[in-house]
């Protein structure tokens, strides 16, 4: 059988032009002579191969278009200079010699006021670890309903619900209970708008007064008026390093109420070797970022910031002597005044998360 | 709508060629992924590219019998864009990714090894036909790739009718088998 034929004889076989007959024939033939049946294989598998790469053509093609268009309207965007890609890319790769050497040499203002005000102008958003950029449309949907319930039965001291869509979630605490909490700088450097919501559900407007990437730290004043003075902060913060093997638990917002984890200091210092923060064992999940790592005794010794690429349970967390270090380089008329009265020791954890989820807060944003 | 209602819906949406369904998934899944690759010593057109490439995987996985959604598609994306990314640093020698979203993830070795000798046969066939010459690369993609109708293709390419284009397509086809296998098989 001549290949052009066979070739035809395949083309309609497999669109299905062939007539009943025809096809019962063409089958015969192929079962009783291998040699054809050996070519025609060989043939169907390349007429495959040819409609696929038309579909994929296809579908490539439009991929493209979709891309442009949503390009052109501004809801993606792809066309960032390669210098300004360049900067970020500069950044991530040398961010950390460059804090070593802030820290050494004291340049901090120079090297990260130039390279920051670059790195910010840059309108990409950059998604950053454990702060839980995707909140579906189901939550959202659910929280407007939950709002609208709520609402229905607020009563006189209602809080301000503001109107917005938050795309992503992470977590603070209070540091202070006239309002200043603390997260993680990667968290909120990106954002326009701040929400934080405390466990009853009530939403404050904050804004960051202190923003360190190096640290990965920052600063949150809740600017609400509605928002009354909090007493009683149960913890205090751990100016001396911890040791390894020491449990520590965690609170924060991986999901829209919030989750206990526990775990233990896993080494002294963070990815790879960084001295500023801690390893640690426990389940950290989008969300996690910015929540408080506490010891036993109820004393805060780091705050969640990311987690190792290909290990499992790998988390790293700030270490709480650099919130330290921070609260002595904010302006002065945001004096935060850190608890000194513990009053989570000797208690059993159960306790322990009664008295501590009050300040632990999720912080939304978009 | 359930989330797993949409979540099979814009699928289906996405198997059908649908561009709605397909801007819907670019847009609630690119910047993260344009996020994950900038954070990891990526450009903006490397996430472009990464992310294009994920979609083929998902439409591929999606059109297959054995399909069932097993995760969310922003998982799904996650997951391949990361095996990819990853891929291309290591060939480049560029930096090991120090950050990673902690995100979900689910396993797809097996979806991208079969991607990617996918991606090597459609080279060997694009470098078969472009090997072939005129009129033959231009009639074949007529009707493989334009999807266009024999009568059409006729009329195109000056045949007196579509059975003499027909016997010439064959023709073609005949000569761009042999150059395709002659490759295929030095390279298997």
């Amino acid at each position: 059988m001549d290949d052009i034929l066979l070739m035809d004889a395949i083309e309609r076989y497999r669109s299905g032009e062939m007539s009943p007959q025809e096809m019962i024939y063409f089958e015969e033939l192929r079962k009783n002579h291998p040699e054809i049946d050996q070519r025609a294989a060989e043939q169907t598998f390349f007429l495959g191969e040819m409609d696929k790469l038309g579909e994929r053509k296809a579908l490539r093609h439009q991929l493209h278009e979709v891309e442009n268009k949503l390009a052109n309207e501004g809801l993606i965007s792809l066309k960032e200079g390669k210098a300004k890609a360049k900067i970020v890319y500069l950044w991530n790769r040398y961010r950390r010699t460059i804090a070593v050497a802030a820290s050494i040499a004291g340049i901090v203002s120079i090297a990260s006021g130039t390279l920051i005000s670059i790195f910010s102008e840059n309108k990409v958003a950059v998604i950053t670890p454990l702060v839980d950029h995707k909140l579906n449309q189901f939550e959202s949907k659910l929280n407007q309903f939950e709002h609208k319930l709520n609402d229905a039965s607020a009563t006189a001291n209602k809080t301000t619900r503001p109107a917005f869509e938050a795309n992503f979630r992470a977590t603070g605490f209070l540091l202070d209970g006239r309002g200043y909490l603390v997260t993680n700088a990667h968290v909120v450097e990106n954002a326009h708008n701040i929400i934080v919501e405390n466990k009853k559900g009530d939403q404050f407007v904050a804004k960051a007064v202190y923003i360190d990437r190096q640290t990965d730290l920052a600063i949150l004043k809740i600017t609400d008026t509605t928002f009354k003075r909090v007493t009683g902060l149960p913890y205090t913060f751990s100016k001396t390093p911890s040791d390894l093997g020491e449990h520590i638990f965690t609170l924060g917002y991986p999901r829209e109420e919030v989750v206990y984890g526990e775990g233990y200091l896993s080494a002294e210092s963070g990815y790879s070797g960084d001295t500023t923060s801690y390893q640690i064992s426990i389940s950290a999940n989008p969300g996690n970022s910015g929540g408080p790592v506490l010891d036993k005794s109820g004393q805060v010794i780091g705050i969640i910031s990311s987690k190792e690429t290909n290990a499992d349970g790998v988390v790293f967390a700030i270490k709480s002597k650099n919130i330290l270090a921070a609260l002595k380089n904010i302006s002065p008329q945001d004096s935060v005044r850190l608890p000194v009265v513990n009053t989570l020791k000797g208690h059993d954890r159960v306790q322990q998360i009664r008295k501590i989820e009050d300040y632990v807060y999720m912080v939304k944003g978009n | 709508m359930t989330i797993f209602e949409q979540e099979k819906s814009l699928l289906e949406g996405l198997v059908r060629n649908d561009s709605d369904a397909i801007e819907t998934i670019y847009k609630e899944n690119f910047s993260t992924i344009l996020g994950f690759i900038l954070k990891n010593n990526g450009y903006p057109e490397d996430a472009r590219d990464i992310f294009q490439e994920s979609m083929i995987v998902l439409y591929e996985k999606a059109k297959s019998s054995s399909f069932t959604l097993s995760c969310q598609i922003k998982t799904y994306l996650y997951s391949v864009c990361r095996r990819l990314w990853l891929k291309r640093l290591q060939k480049s020698n560029r930096y090991y990714p120090s950050y990673e979203l902690a995100e979900e993830m689910v396993a797809v070795d097996e979806e991208l090894e079969w991607h990617e000798k996918q991606n090597d046969d459609f080279l060997l066939l694009e470098d078969a036909l472009s090997k072939l010459g005129e009129p033959c690369k231009s009639l074949l993609e007529a009707f493989y790739i334009q999807r266009k109708t024999m009568p059409e293709i006729a009329a195109d390419f000056g045949y007196t009718n579509a059975e003499n284009a027909k016997t010439q397509k064959y023709k073609c086809l005949v000569r761009l088998k042999k150059i395709f296998f002659a490759q295929y098989k030095n390279v298997d």
